[in-house]
């Protein structure tokens, strides 16, 4: 298969470059200075895209790419992908479900933990000296504080188990109510922010779901309210949180994503209720070794004319 | 009524109340002292006094049946023996050891301490050091607020929780309450306590090396007492390995300290949680340098909620005592 063209959109993982590297024939996105005609030059070559949470494959690249039969996704999200006009051209998608889900959960309560017991700042209070001349302010419990989840889907409920087990009562919003589910539905998120106090963002980013956490949203959470993004950047309206969260019209976040990564709104730096992470969800030796396998796995099955693993479209 | 030395004010307080001795006033006393005014029970300041403490004790708390005390005033021997009448110790800790048990077992003092009412924070706690060190957030953190994304682009991976197989040093309350808690992130919990507990599910070891050496991450929750000082050595933490982390919510002295910051140091182990330490506020200034370990100051357990609730078991059980009812947490000798 070295003879088939695989285009990584971006430097994603060492040891996933190195298979593909060595499976077929690897072109490396980023390292071309012009992309426009290192496209018009390579389009015949070109039967794979291999992309994840920062780059995928845009109209306009799929338009560049007359012999693209497959877009091998090193993410669960698809909001770099524009699926429509794959699904309108047969070109197959895949993705990496399931082997990320419980690091992201985990990632998740995490930053609860994290941000209301105030973990970092601690830790930050230990380092520069400042214990040997006081005790540390008194943080607040964790166990049975109201979680609220944003998007039942794998991840939002390993969410949801894991702090049951802290005795949090769990609710949710989704698309649609699910009644074999036992958690409590709200059939609005600002009615679930109002509810909760910690908000968690669960749910795949579209359309739909762009600035799904707004000025009304952050309002109803309120000033002990935490807000947790294990999503996309893009779910919440970032200059609102910044200014609720100087405002204290919000207790507090622990955020892993951002509109425009890998830039962080710096005013967000001298806060001691934030915990701020760089888009670290799925990041466990174990996670991504798994996730690059699933992406070779689905782009090796494609060629090889069997089922794909993990497709989407 | 300021200006009066508190000898002769308690003297003219209501007559009638029975002594409560605290000897210097626990954080809980000052955080609450409202809570602390009871129908059943009054207060003997010994701080607000100018004489020394033996001396005050000697004078005015011949007949003083209960002391409230707490780690800063240890309830050793000599101080037992200045009071002829006691017959009941409350600390508004869970841990006892500052309080000479076998002292109190001979003079038949019965003792009771904060037991339970902390066990979910300390559990949260360790929870959250255990996550925070395997999925490096404090250090990340730091990262991002250092500006580093944008110019060194990915943090290195941190490590999967979910599998990893969780040895707990002491299946008490706090314990029990970190194994449930670990058992939703997909952990496998293993144990070693003074004896075995049949009526829980996982499986027993009878020492703390042979936990280590099956597990992948050790959690301290049980109490400090001769003999888990230093139960935590060098033997131990090289059987947990170099991929092992330590996460210590109990009392600093089960570890040996000096030979665990020379095993962080020299990668004998992978990493390690600690909100106690051997000599508070002191930290050995080596940790202070290593990324793979998250520190905190003695301050893990201690959340308004928990405070409030160990505050009302407090006075609980000095309500409870004056009125010869059961007490609500006393210690079992077993």
């Amino acid at each position: 298969m070295d003879s088939i063209g695989v285009l990584m959109a971006c430097p994603m993982n060492s040891y996933l470059e190195q298979q593909l590297d060595k499976r077929f024939k690897l072109f490396r996105f980023w390292t071309v200075p012009d992309k426009s005609s290192f496209l018009n030059s390579n389009k015949d070559s070109i039967q794979a895209v291999a992309g994840n949470a920062t780059a995928g494959a845009d109209a306009e690249l799929i338009e560049a790419l007359p012999k693209l039969e497959i877009v091998a996704n090193f993410s669960v999200g698809l909001d770099k992908i524009d699926l429509a006009k794959c699904k309108e051209k047969g070109i197959r998608v895949t993705n990496t479900p399931d082997v990320l889900t419980e690091d992201v959960a985990d990632l998740a309560i995490g930053l609860m933990l994290a941000v209301l017991r105030k973990l970092c700042e601690s830790d930050r209070y230990v380092r520069s000296g400042k214990w040997k001349k006081g005790d540390y302010m008194l943080t607040t419990k964790f166990t049975g504080k109201k979680v609220g989840i944003i998007g039942l889907g794998r991840i939002g409920m390993a969410i949801a188990k894991r702090a049951e087990a802290f005795s949090c009562p769990i609710s949710y919003y989704s698309r649609n109510e699910k009644p074999e589910i036992n958690y409590k539905y709200y059939p609005s998120v600002v009615e679930l922010a109002a509810y909760c106090d910690i908000l968690v963002v669960a749910c795949p980013l579209t359309k739909e779901t762009h600035h799904i956490v707004n000025r009304d949203v952050i309002n109803a959470l309120g000033p002990k309210g935490v807000l947790i993004n294990i999503g996309r950047g893009p779910h919440v309206e970032e200059p609102e949180l910044v200014s609720a969260l100087f405002e204290h019209r919000l207790g507090g976040a622990g955020l892993d994503v951002f509109e425009n990564e890998p830039y962080v709104p710096e005013e967000l730096f001298g806060l001691d209720n934030v915990v701020l992470l760089p888009h670290v969800g799925s990041g466990t030796v174990e996670t991504r070794e798994a996730m690059a396998d699933l992406v070779i796995g689905n782009l090796e099955a494609h060629f090889q004319k069997k089922p794909l693993l993990t497709p989407v479209v | 009524m300021e200006s009066q030395p508190p000898e002769e004010r308690s003297q003219q307080r209501s007559k009638g109340l029975p002594q409560v001795l605290v000897m210097k006033p626990p954080p809980l006393l000052t955080l609450f002292e409202d809570k602390f005014i009871s129908s059943k029970f009054q207060l003997l300041k010994a701080w607000e006094s100018t004489l020394p403490l033996d001396q005050f004790l000697t004078t005015y708390a011949g007949s003083v049946r209960a002391v409230l005390c707490s780690g800063a005033t240890p309830i050793t021997p000599r101080i037992i023996r200045l009071l002829p009448s006691l017959q009941l110790v409350v600390t508004d800790s869970a841990g006892v050891n500052h309080i000479d048990l076998n002292e109190c077992r001979r003079r038949g003092i019965a003792v009771t301490n904060a037991a339970g009412v902390f066990s979910d924070d300390a559990a949260d706690a360790a929870v959250g050091l255990l996550i925070d060190v395997l999925r490096k957030i404090s250090v990340a953190d730091r990262f991002v607020r250092h500006g580093l994304w944008p110019a060194k682009g990915d943090y290195p991976l941190g490590f999967k929780l979910g599998g990893k197989r969780v040895g707990i040093v002491g299946l008490g309350s706090i314990g029990s309450a970190v194994a449930k808690r670990l058992e939703a992130f997909g952990c496998t919990v293993l144990y070693n306590s003074r004896k075995p507990k049949p009526w829980v599910p996982y499986p027993f070891y009878s020492n703390v090396h042979e936990l280590a050496a099956d597990s992948d991450v050790l959690i301290v929750c049980c109490g400090l007492t001769a003999e888990t000082r230093h139960m935590i050595n060098r033997r131990v933490m090289v059987a947990l390995g170099k991929q092992g982390i330590i996460i210590n919510v109990a009392r600093g002295a089960i570890i040996d300290e000096k030979e665990m910051v020379e095993c962080l140091a020299h990668g004998e182990i992978g990493g390690a949680g600690l909100d106690v330490f051997e000599n508070e506020p002191n930290v050995p200034k080596q940790l202070l340098e290593l990324d793979n370990v998250v520190l905190s100051p003695h301050r893990a357990v201690f959340t308004p909620e928990g405070f409030m609730a160990a505050c009302d078991l407090v006075v609980a059980n000095l309500e409870a005592f004056f009125q010869d009812k059961p007490l609500l947490s006393p210690l079992i000798h077993e």
